[in-house]
């Protein structure tokens, strides 16, 4: 077998972008209790923003980045606007919708190649490994944040005891409003980084199967965990990789995975925990903190 | 407006519509009973076109013949994909959601299934009967789109007589009124939960069948059920008569846009439906008010 760097590096890089997504939609799954199967839409709305960004205005990588997340988030706005009062299943039905007609519109849209796709210019940044490491990074610290956060525990309320959390004055539909939001803004700054390391986007790679694999990466990890949410994207990332040996088989049991996760363990790996070493440390830093303070 | 073309994709329009509501029927059916979206349907409607591709390609046999080797073998690929991805989670009092990503990673694996055995190849129909157009007066029908919109309706018709006038029909509709409480007057759910996914299956595989004659054979061909879907939800989810009337309703929309707009359009269209009656009246055509008591 030949492991080549190049190798390892491009299938890192996927999987930090997969993560980015995976990092928005856990806090508006495992941590709202909102399921969407239209975030490959918003992935694809940032993808097309910061390509447009980077190869019509010329602008620099990160503000590409910036703008991809901020348009797809702007979308959300009103997609969430329109949606998010539904019950239920009709909400996760609603973002399919949303997720198909997204790339239905970038495939009828020639000004921008259509279904034949859209080449980045070859003046553009090509996203590295450093590039998607640092946007995770800044990514996980705000969310880790966010989730500690008294914004985080209203999140978790909600997700818990909707009625309840409503009874006590929070502002149900106004939390699940951000939640959408942050989610839409993680997923399009992936697509960000996905559209600069391919150089080349097509709507046909926005699939509704490439918005399932993202929730299956945040329940494969385990709701409400964000260490989970990390080992979940990496290691489902890598596992058709690591399958490869199997051929054209390697989905059938990526598909029977699926199943077996669902039947057999259905709270993930990490089943709602955080990874101890990340609250060790945790509390070490703050203990450290309060030492010298 | 020329009339006989009008009349001529209007009719295009019903026999695609009808195709999308045997499909839209079998979503329905699950929904009413287990309250979730199983979008393993396509996958098992995949299937139906390939039995029905062997069983007239390989064994030589008429249509007929082909359709009822799928209805059969869709039946027992439904209940088989309940006993296994379904029922285990119905025993835990699952989620639906992960009734969903149950049915997704089913679909993932029959289609992958198909690649690996089969192999991605396009496979077209051995023709079956003369492709010709019927003429009634100036009118133009083709003689398949005909055959589509009668094997359909009989079907359809077969599926709410079983439904509306039998004692299993009663069955269904009293669990899908309430689970519990008909259980508890001798209906044995999972006795019902075993017929709704043979019969959803069986529709599937007429379904696959007609579509598999119609366009060609590929693994990745039940992704058309995503319409049939937006037929259900149109209709109503849950209800019978919703999904087949919101089907039909979305084939004649389709046919319509592609045949005066755009045919790039066409596709496009139905997702944009989907949000607009989620929006505006989530319930759809017929189906019973969904909000939640808490």
């Amino acid at each position: 077998m030949n492991l080549s760097w190049y190798y390892i590096s491009g299938i890192l890089i996927f999987a930090g972008i997969n993560l980015m997504a995976v990092q928005g939609l856990s806090l508006l799954t495992g941590f709202t209790g909102l399921f969407s199967f239209g975030h490959a839409g918003f992935m694809s709305i940032g993808a097309y923003t910061a390509a447009i960004v980077t190869s019509w205005l010329g602008a620099p990588f990160y503000v590409s980045l910036l703008s991809a997340g901020l348009f797809a988030g702007l979308i959300s706005l009103i997609i969430g606007r329109l949606t998010l009062k539904l019950k239920g299943d009709y909400f996760v039905i609603a973002t399919l919708g949303f997720g198909e007609s997204v790339r239905l519109l970038f495939a009828f849209l020639e000004s921008i190649g259509g279904a034949r796709g859209f080449t980045i210019a070859t003046s553009a940044h090509h996203t590295s490994l450093f590039d998607v490491v640092l946007v995770n990074a800044i990514g996980l610290i705000v969310m880790v944040n966010l989730i500690h956060s008294k914004h985080g525990r209203n999140l978790k309320a909600i997700r818990e005891e909707e009625l309840a959390s409503r009874v006590i004055g929070i502002d149900v539909f106004k939390y699940k409003m951000s939640s959408f939001f942050i989610s839409a803004f993680y997923a399009g700054v992936a697509g960000g980084l996905f559209a600069h390391y391919l150089l080349f986007i097509q709507p046909a790679m926005f699939q509704l199967i490439k918005s399932t694999e993202l929730t299956i990466m945040v329940i494969f990890g385990g709701l409400g965990s964000i260490t989970g949410s990390v080992i979940g994207a990496i290691l489902l990332t890598a596992l058709p990789e690591m399958l490869r040996f199997l051929n054209v088989w390697r989905f059938v049991i990526y598909g029977i995975l699926v199943i077996l996760i669902m039947i057999l363990r259905p709270k993930g790996l990490m089943g709602g925990q955080e990874l101890r070493l990340i609250s060790w440390t945790r509390r070490l830093i703050s203990k450290r903190k309060g030492g010298q303070a | 407006m020329n009339v006989t073309f009008f009349i001529q994709v209007l009719i295009n329009g019903i026999a695609i519509g009808s195709v999308y509501a045997l499909m839209a029927v079998g979503y329905s059916l699950v929904y009413s009973i287990m309250s979730f979206s199983n979008f393993a349907h396509g996958g098992v409607i995949m299937l139906g076109a390939y039995i029905g591709y062997y069983s007239g390609a390989l064994f030589g046999l008429p249509i007929w013949a082909a359709i009822l080797a799928a209805m059969l073998g869709c039946g027992l690929i439904a209940i088989t994909i309940e006993r296994a991805a379904y029922n285990p989670l119905r025993k835990r009092n699952a989620p639906p959601l992960y009734y969903i990503i149950s049915a997704m990673g089913t679909s993932i694996l029959l289609e992958n299934l198909i690649v690996a055995t089969i192999g991605p190849n396009f496979k077209t129909y051995p023709p079956l009967f003369t492709e010709r157009s019927i003429e009634i007066g100036k009118i133009a029908i083709g003689k398949l789109d005909l055959l589509m919109l009668v094997i359909s309706a009989v079907s359809l018709f077969l599926l709410v007589f079983l439904i509306d006038k039998t004692k299993i029909g009663m069955a269904i509709r009293a669990t899908a009124y309430n689970l519990r409480a008909s259980s508890l007057m001798g209906v044995n759910p999972d006795t019902v939960i075993f017929i709704v996914f043979g019969l959803g299956g069986a529709m599937a595989g007429v379904a696959g069948v007609l579509f598999g004659m119609r366009y060609v054979v590929y693994p990745q061909i039940g992704i058309i059920t995503n319409k049939a879907f937006v037929g259900a939800v149109f209709g109503g989810l849950g209800s019978l008569p919703g999904a087949i009337i919101g089907s039909v309703l979305l084939g004649i929309i389709e046919v319509m846009a592609s045949a005066y707009w755009s045919s790039n359009l066409q596709n496009l269209i139905a997702f944009v439906l989907l949000i607009f009656v989620l929006i505006v009246r989530p319930s759809g055509i017929m189906g019973v008010s969904t909000e939640d008591k808490a």
